[in-house]
């Protein structure tokens, strides 16, 4: 039997083995307990409560929040499949808040407004689990290490655009390549290399009392860690990816996800599963839209059925990539 | 043998790799099924963890939910349900969005135990096979046990069950997280029969 002293209540395998129940599935955005109720009658595995989608944040702009818990606690009550809701970066207050409210998992997203310039959340410190975006193989591996039990793309929330999602799916996919060729040596190189920004606030602080980044140690730099352990625990986390060829967590495609081709090609790609924004509330048939998209990932390679599905849907307006701010760039 | 696992959502790849790890030892494979076409091949079937709601549409709209209950029904197919898995294999799940395909006579209520937060791992005493550490991840609860074996409980309440006549089973918890075999040996041991 495996030990029970590594499988303690709230631990890892409890929140990764909950993202785990989501893969092959689409997470909905959803701002009211309607939505929520359309979202889980068209085959979403959860729902993602938020204030105002992420079309709506761009175009409104101001400071991004967590939802009312009011409307979180409507959403709650109106459907069965695990609600999400969204946290600032580094908003310590509101992930305990929303844990208390019920809510199944959090997102420390980007597109909130972040509330920490510093530091994302230290995941483990909660009993629910965690996704966060990443643009990249190294943020990927601080989040793991932040206790994130899902990975999702950044992609570009909002645009209706695929090409960030895409962009970061091939970027994180080529880390996880290379790693197979390094020696553990090398590994721990690129571990330390991983670890820098959990040290930039201790080189600054060196920087303005003694005008050198380097004059102070680097103990307790997150969370009561030092700069060592940090190192030591990516390092065991790059040891994990390289064993296993892929994240250790669930990994899913997210931010300018629009239409059922959309989704079909991001499990394509490998990943396993898909949240979807602004793509089906801001479509001129959500419900329409929904299934279709379900459909698209439960088939992806049923081009017949995507083409079916897609026919007649009109999808959200997109937005160019180079004229808008960068959402994605939120967080490190 | 082929062993199936329902590839439509939820954690396929946890039942692939557990009944891959047993290849050697009983000389099974593990299958992923997709459509009617894939039942045709298969000795035993899996379904898996995941959002019942979720499972039981696509179960509907591609016509594998009439053809995997008959083929229970005439003992061609022996199954085995894990916490979406066994919502859909029950009598009565008291919701009108995942109807029951009633292989089991057992009554289930969805998200019994609360939400995320009210997850765990707790030892179950199995029958036959000791102490499990049994996974319970937004888990839900068997009510009403009908005409069925009870091989574990918890707190008064069946958590693994199996027909008295026909090769299935359901558990509320999910054996695939934890490494441990002993659950899916156990059922390859009813197809076996």
């Amino acid at each position: 039997m495996v030990e029970l002293s590594k499988l303690k209540f709230g631990d890892e395998l409890l929140k990764r083995g909950f993202a785990k129940m989501t893969k092959g599935g689409v997470i909905m955005d959803v701002t009211t307990a309607e939505q929520a109720k359309i979202a889980e009658k068209s085959g979403a595995v959860a729902v993602m409560a938020l204030e105002r989608v992420p079309a709506d944040i761009r175009k409104e702009g101001g400071v991004a929040r967590m939802a009312d818990p009011l409307k979180i606690k409507e959403i709650i009550n109106a459907v069965s499949i695990p609600v999400m809701a969204k946290v600032r970066i580094g908003h310590i207050t509101e992930a305990y808040v929303l844990e208390n409210l019920g809510v199944d998992m959090l997102d420390e997203s980007e597109v909130l407004t972040p509330a920490d310039p510093f530091y994302h959340i230290n995941k483990k410190l909660y009993k629910v689990p965690v996704v966060c975006g990443a643009r990249t193989f190294p943020e990927a591996v601080r989040r793991i290490f932040e206790g994130a039990a899902m990975i999702r793309t950044k992609g570009e929330a909002g645009t209706g655009n695929i090409i960030e999602a895409m962009r970061h799916i091939r970027t994180v996919n080529d880390g996880i390549k290379i790693l197979k060729d390094l020696t553990n040596d090398e590994l721990y190189n690129v571990a330390e290399s991983i670890s820098k920004s959990y040290t930039s606030l201790r080189e600054q602080t060196s920087m303005e009392l003694f005008g050198d980044s380097k004059k102070l140690p680097l103990n307790d730099v997150y969370y009561g860690m030092d700069a060592k352990t940090i190192i030591d625990s990516i390092f065991k986390v790059l040891k994990d990816i390289k064993k296993m060829g892929r994240l250790p967590v669930v990994n899913f495609a997210a931010g300018g996800v629009a239409t059922p081709s959309d989704a079909a090609l991001m499990m394509k790609m490998g990943m396993d599963g898909v949240f979807v924004g602004s793509g089906i509330f801001k479509s001129r048939n959500p419900e329409k839209m929904a299934q279709a998209i379900v459909d698209a990932t439960e088939n992806f390679e049923d081009y017949k059925l995507i083409s079916d599905v897609s026919s007649g849907l009109e999808g959200m307006a997109g937005l160019e990539i180079e004229n808008i701010e960068k959402l994605q760039d939120r967080g490190w | 043998m082929n062993i199936g696992i329902l590839n439509i959502q939820g954690d396929v790849q946890e039942h692939f790799d557990m009944i891959k790890s047993l290849k050697r030892k009983y000389n099974v494979s593990p299958v992923k099924v997709n459509s009617v076409n894939d039942l045709e091949n298969i000795d035993g079937l899996i379904i898996p963890g995941g959002e019942s709601t979720v499972i039981y549409k696509f179960l509907i709209k591609n016509n594998l939910y009439d053809k995997i209950k008959s083929m229970a029904l005439n003992n061609d197919l022996a199954v085995m349900g894990t916490c979406a898995g066994a919502i859909i294999l029950s009598k009565d799940t008291g919701d009108d969005r995942v109807t029951g395909m009633g292989l089991l006579d057992i009554t289930i209520k969805r998200n019994a135990y609360g939400r995320q937060v009210d997850s765990f791992i707790k030892e179950v005493q199995i029958n036959g096979m000791g102490a499990f550490n049994a996974v319970f991840i937004r888990a839900p609860e068997i009510e009403v046990p009908g005409n069925v074996n009870i091989l574990s409980e918890l707190n008064n309440r069946a958590v693994f069950v199996t027909d008295k006549n026909l090769d299935i089973m359901a558990l509320t918890f999910h054996p695939e997280l934890t490494g441990d075999p002993r659950i899916h040996e156990y059922f390859i041991s009813k197809i076996k029969k």
